[in-house]
């Protein structure tokens, strides 16, 4: 069975800065992988080099098909859903005109109709705010926005970059709490990068551990979770 | 009393010319992020296309027409030759490159059409409208004009794809990439936009100030203060913007004792830089509140 | 425009902030150009016609007129069309001083400066609170209200109105064996060096940092008690203040000040050398000013008739092989050489 996603020597940098010094790593069909690792590990410089943001080498295969050396807007296109570090949220436009941007490479008008239900059924409050200006929105609520503006891609695979960056606590479960459930009812495949290793570690089926640029250790999430060593010795806690 | 309603009134009619030019400064604005100075001069040598395509025996609505088309693709033109491969530079390179663009179509015009005026015709007529001396039916006419283009610009932003595409390009370029927008190709539809707007513009404007190469310089000026009073991200602010302008700028010249011709201009300038001082979004603009 | 971090790696301000402690190599090759470049300075008017020693004077001038642009733009991050304005007050300043109280051209200088500094502080304080184009938009009313003020019959008294006011060159002091153009030149090297010098200690000061801190991040600067109103208003006085003092200079060496010398054009003029020099890199201001000066010259024997457009051309084209400017250009080119030492 073909993975859904896999990567293999990926380097990538900024200028003369080079951050991935060829990192190999694959994701299932259907489940939910992360991506761990401290500051500066190079978490978000790998989703940026997934999506084609950045000058990157290396083998990108989604579904069997290399995408390494496509434009980000043509990866979008095959299904890749990035929803990046910060938000990215259109603050000029209103919530429902995110969520329609989310569907613009998309021609199926009652499709996306009902895309967009099922994303105001996951995160009522949007419904509530849809006429209102995206940049007012709570940094919670813009982050459910991120991730509703991905889903009305019907993506292969959505990335996640740092979704519980800024949150509270309280909110941070709540959003994974619908991620597992979105994992589960409609089979999105994600790929969610964490400097919270313990919130990720409870949705996740897998998890990579980046440091500086190197993928130091990876297996099931269960498993790393079990071993306090391990544990402690990667994750500090 | 009377004299002011007359001020008031003839304020509106050379508002009108501030109003259409405010609008395509508000376009650009709002498909790339920044102000083109060198608008003014791309308006000013696509009425002289016009203006020549007359003189060949053109008929005027077809000359019309066809600058705009023309106006539109050159515009796409300069984007991608001029300014697409400066993508990456600091702001005020692009400033610079606007003002050697200025520099170059302003010399060019006057090369190719030399400086003496010219007057191009108006399809309302000259005549006063309906015999009243407040407007002219050329200058209703203009009126008319800037309101159906305002009209159409704004079905076109709120309620097509295209439109929405190219305010969520100008928003956030970055995010637009990862919906899959090509970003780049909405920077050169902007583009062409403004330029044909800025042509509509210079057509019509035209026949009141008269075509010369430097035809656009002041009125230019007074398209910025329009739009900037109004609040760059609203069209329709833009249009407003326009008319007060003009009308300030008339009120000012005839109230203020000292200002003669000569400070009209400063006049409308501190009027407006006053108001930004007091209200940084302009009149109509929506702040963009930045949670921090 | 998108966000491209590898350019932002790779432009000279942020550049310097990172370079702290030069390399030997680095700093001899400094040593041996600002000598060479010294002596060139000291020996040109001796050895070149008259004219030319005046156009090389007016380079220096305008290179601090763009320098206090450039405090301004590079520094603290902001962007003014207005500067023309600034060289107008202090030419004006310079002139009236001379004519009318026979004050000696030497103390017009500070004067000016101190004029200067006090209108674009005051300027500064409510200008400030707007931002980018809309500032942008502010200044260049500024500037165009500039000659229109000067044209005023009420202050005619004083400013001479349209036709302006004619000084006298000075001559050289203590029976030196100097030429008026040769002894001008003279005596605004000199002040060249001491401005830029000053400019140099500034950035390195305590008031230096805390400008930059302002531009990089407005709000942080803020919560850690710099007060941010003061600092600004404080960069646009001393910004004024060294573009006054070069149109006092300006004044002095054109022996004449006239409204319409102070337009809009001469802030565009200043801005295009800002750029062409490199924002952010000192030395970059005489780029500028050797842009301003002779591109303009270069342009029209090219073509009479079309002068603006090869004006405009050849903008262009330094544009696109240099968008940061000369700055940016020097930069790769140390980079290139200390590469290979090291």
């Amino acid at each position: 069975m073909t993975k859904l996603l896999e990567v293999k020597g990926l380097h990538a940098g900024y200028g003369q800065t080079k951050v991935l010094h060829g990192i190999d790593f694959s994701i299932e069909q259907g489940s939910v992988t992360t991506l761990l690792g401290a500051n500066g590990a190079g978490k978000t410089t790998t989703l940026r080099a997934l999506c084609g943001m950045i000058r990157r080498s290396g083998d990108v295969l989604l579904n069997g098909e290399q995408i390494n050396r496509k434009q980000t807007e043509d990866i979008v296109r095959v299904g890749v859903a990035h929803v990046p570090d910060g938000r990215g949220t259109f603050t000029r436009q209103t919530v429902e005109e995110n969520l329609q941007l989310g569907a613009m490479t998309r021609g199926d008008r009652a499709a996306i109709a009902q895309d967009m239900e099922l994303v105001f059924s996951y995160f009522p409050i949007l419904k509530e705010r849809r006429t209102q200006q995206a940049g007012l929105l709570s940094g919670g609520e813009q982050q459910m926005l991120a991730v509703g503006r991905a889903l009305m891609l019907r993506p292969k695979l959505m990335l996640l970059d740092e979704p519980s960056f800024g949150l509270a606590p309280m909110i941070t479960r709540e959003i994974f709490e619908i991620f597992r459930e979105l994992n589960r009812k409609e089979k999105v495949s994600m790929l969610v990068v964490e400097q919270n290793a313990q919130i990720a570690l409870e949705l996740a089926d897998q998890a990579y551990l980046l440091e500086t640029g190197r993928i130091v250790f990876s297996g099931r999430a269960d498993d790393i979770r079990d071993d306090e060593n391990l544990r402690k010795a990667y994750l500090g806690y | 009393m009377e004299l002011f309603v007359q001020q008031v009134i003839a304020g509106i009619s050379t508002g009108s010319i501030y109003a259409c030019v405010a609008l395509a400064v508000v376009m650009i604005y709002v498909a790339i992020g920044h102000l083109n100075f060198a608008q003014g001069e791309m308006a000013m040598f696509s009425t002289f296309i016009a203006w020549q395509l007359i003189t060949w025996g053109v008929p005027y609505w077809v000359a019309f027409f066809l600058t705009i088309a023309i106006s539109f693709v050159g515009g796409i033109v300069i984007e991608r030759v001029i300014f697409k491969p400066l993508d990456n530079a600091p702001i005020l390179s692009h400033v610079v490159m606007f003002i050697a663009l200025l520099t170059i179509i302003t010399s060019a015009a006057g090369f190719i059409w030399d400086f003496s005026i010219k007057t191009f015709p108006s399809p309302f007529g000259s005549a006063p409208l309906f015999g009243s001396s407040l407007i002219s039916a050329h200058q209703a006419g203009m009126m008319a004009v800037t309101l159906l283009l305002l009209l159409a610009l704004f079905f076109f932003f709120r309620y097509t794809r295209v439109g929405l595409a190219l305010r969520a390009s100008a928003d956030n370029p970055v995010s637009a990439r990862l919906v899959g927008i090509r970003v780049s190709w909405m920077i050169a539809l902007g583009w062409g936009l403004a330029t044909a707007i800025g042509a509509v513009a210079g057509m019509l404007v035209a026949p009141v100030v008269f075509l010369e190469p430097n035809m656009m310089l002041g009125i230019l000026v007074y398209g910025f203060a329009g739009a900037v009073l109004g609040g760059l991200s609203s069209p329709g602010g833009a249009v407003l913007g326009g008319f007060l302008v003009g009308v300030i700028e008339n009120l000012a010249g005839t109230f203020i004792p000292v200002i003669g011709g000569e400070l009209k201009l400063t006049i409308a300038l501190c009027i407006i830089v006053l108001v930004l001082v007091l209200k940084p979004g302009g009149l109509f603009g929506r702040a963009t509140i930045q949670r921090v | 425009m998108s966000v491209n971090l590898e350019e932002a790696a790779e432009h000279p301000a942020v550049a310097a902030d990172i370079e702290t402690r030069p390399l030997g190599r680095d700093r001899m090759l400094k040593i041996v150009f600002g000598l060479l470049i010294l002596v060139a300075a000291v020996v040109l008017p001796f050895v070149t016609k008259s004219f030319f020693v005046f156009q090389v004077t007016m380079v220096m001038i305008y290179a601090i007129a763009i320098l206090g642009l450039n405090l301004l733009t590079g520094f603290n991050g902001q962007f003014s069309l207005g500067h023309a304005a600034f060289y107008a007050i202090g030419a004006y300043t310079a002139a009236i001083l001379m004519d009318k109280a026979e004050v000696s051209y030497v103390w017009t200088l500070p004067v000016a400066g101190i004029v200067c500094f006090v209108f674009g502080f005051l300027f500064g304080l409510p200008a400030l609170r707007l931002e980018g184009i809309y500032l942008a938009l502010a200044t260049f009313a500024l500037s165009v209200a500039t000659p229109q003020i000067l044209k005023l019959s009420p202050l005619e008294h004083w400013t001479g109105g349209v036709q302006g006011i004619v000084i006298m060159k000075p001559d050289a002091p203590f029976g030196l064996p100097l030429n008026q153009d040769q002894w001008l030149y003279f005596f605004t090297l000199i002040v060249t060096a001491l401005m830029f010098w000053m400019a140099h200690n500034l950035l390195r000061s305590r008031t230096g940092r805390a400008m930059m801190a302002i531009r990089d991040n407005p709000i942080a600067s803020r919560s850690m008690g710099v007060n941010n109103s003061l600092y600004k208003a404080t960069t646009f006085g001393i910004s004024a203040t060294y573009t006054g003092i070069a149109g006092a200079l300006g004044a002095i060496v054109v022996q004449f000040v006239a409204p319409d010398s102070f337009t809009v054009v001469l802030s565009i003029a200043l801005l295009v050398g800002l750029v062409v020099g490199g924002v952010g890199w000192i030395p970059g201001a005489f780029f500028g000013g050797l842009f301003v000066l002779f591109v303009p010259n270069i342009a029209e024997s090219i073509s009479k008739g079309l002068s603006g457009a090869f004006y405009g051309l050849i903008l262009m084209f330094l544009v696109f092989i240099m968008p940061t400017g000369v700055a940016g250009f020097i930069a790769l080119i140390r980079h290139k050489i200390l590469r290979r030492g090291a």
